[in-house]
């Protein structure tokens, strides 16, 4: 670590363009910030830690990040999110009950602990369903199940799988516009918020699998709605995702701990990395 | 600049790089991460996308 204590730590595995930017955005603000790679970090966790400042944790991989917030956590040093919100926001049946309890809307769920439990709970309640990992990003695993012949070869191909990924959680899909709501959160505000709609040929909407952003206006529901998800993991910086139920109106589906925002910058034009660092320094003040 | 360890074509390393950044060959599409090395940066293939990355 560095001689100097640095006001923030940037702790990341990957330097993608919104590490880039927050380094930069430090420096203009006059912030000495350390970046860390962890992939190169060892914590002894019987010695007292190098100085952080407070860590803004960045890492991609959830389960370095997970366990790297929950070290320096436990060591006593500040963390943005913290562990809790990890834990929560990093699994879609924690965030679901957490929403409910929150009486944040949220779409109807069922989790379900093997393949014919699932299969049942399908056949009760029909089809299409889709069914999420409860752990997972940017899409994967994650399917419309049409019918019963679709959920059987889905299911059957979960059953060689890692164990997390045969604990069913069973959505309702949701009747809405071809788009979803990503709303990056700072603190109690919604800095800027897009529409995701979905590539060709896709019912998903995450950027990585080619959907495109678009401004979206921010509304004093959507920004309520939005705090209370946000407490509800615990979170300090997040990504809210909404969709608008043709019925229902907005409900909430997920929660992101470490979000992206790239696209959220070059179609809002509000400088979300300098507002994350003002937050996360006002928070060891 | 420097070349693809996969093709030989030229990649071009931004003058702001950074340790750890991933910079994409513009003709074969690889990966690959800066590394310090004894005169700028090395290219050290990128891990490919981690099953439990991303948000």
């Amino acid at each position: 670590m560095g001689a100097v204590s640095p006001d923030v730590t940037i702790l990341y595995d990957t330097i993608r363009w919104e590490e880039k930017e927050l380094l930069k955005a430090g420096r203009n603000a006059g912030l000495k910030i350390q970046m860390v790679d962890c992939k190169k970090l060892a914590l002894n966790l019987e010695k007292t830690p190098d100085d952080y400042g407070v860590v803004v944790q960045r890492c991609v991989s959830y389960y370095r990040n997970l366990h790297s917030t929950a070290a320096l956590e436990g060591m006593g040093v500040r963390v943005i999110n913290c562990l809790n919100t990890g834990i929560f926001a990093g699994n879609k049946l924690f965030t679901h009950m957490l929403l409910k309890k929150a009486g944040v809307p949220t779409p109807y769920a069922t989790v379900a602990f093997s393949k014919d439990a699932a299969l049942d709970s399908l056949d009760s309640q029909g089809y299409p369903m889709v069914i999420k990992p409860t752990v997972g990003s940017w899409g994967r695993l994650i399917s419309k199940l049409n019918d019963k012949d679709s959920a059987e070869a889905v299911l059957e191909g979960r059953e060689g799988m890692y164990p997390i990924y045969q604990i069913h959680y069973l959505e309702e899909f949701v009747k809405r516009p071809p788009r979803d709501i990503r709303a990056i959160m700072v603190g109690n505000k919604i800095v800027a918020a897009i529409y995701r709609t979905s590539g060709d040929n896709s019912w998903k909407t995450n950027m990585a699998l080619g959907g495109v952003a678009t401004a979206c206006p921010v509304t004093a529901e959507m920004e309520e709605m939005c705090i209370k998800a946000k407490n509800a993991v615990q979170g300090d910086i997040v990504g809210v995702d909404l969709m608008e139920d043709d019925k229902k109106g907005l409900v909430v589906h997920e929660v992101n701990n470490t979000t992206e925002y790239k696209n959220t910058v070059r179609v809002c034009g509000v400088d979300i990395p300098s507002l994350m660092l003002d937050y996360a320094v006002q928070q060891v003040k | 600049m420097t070349k693809c360890d996969e093709c030989d074509a030229d990649i071009s390393i931004p003058s702001d790089a950074l340790e750890g950044e991933i910079v994409t060959c513009p003709e074969c599409g690889a990966s690959f991460e800066l590394a310090k090395g004894s005169d700028g940066f090395d290219l050290k293939p990128a891990q490919a996308v981690g099953e439990d990355w991303g948000q």
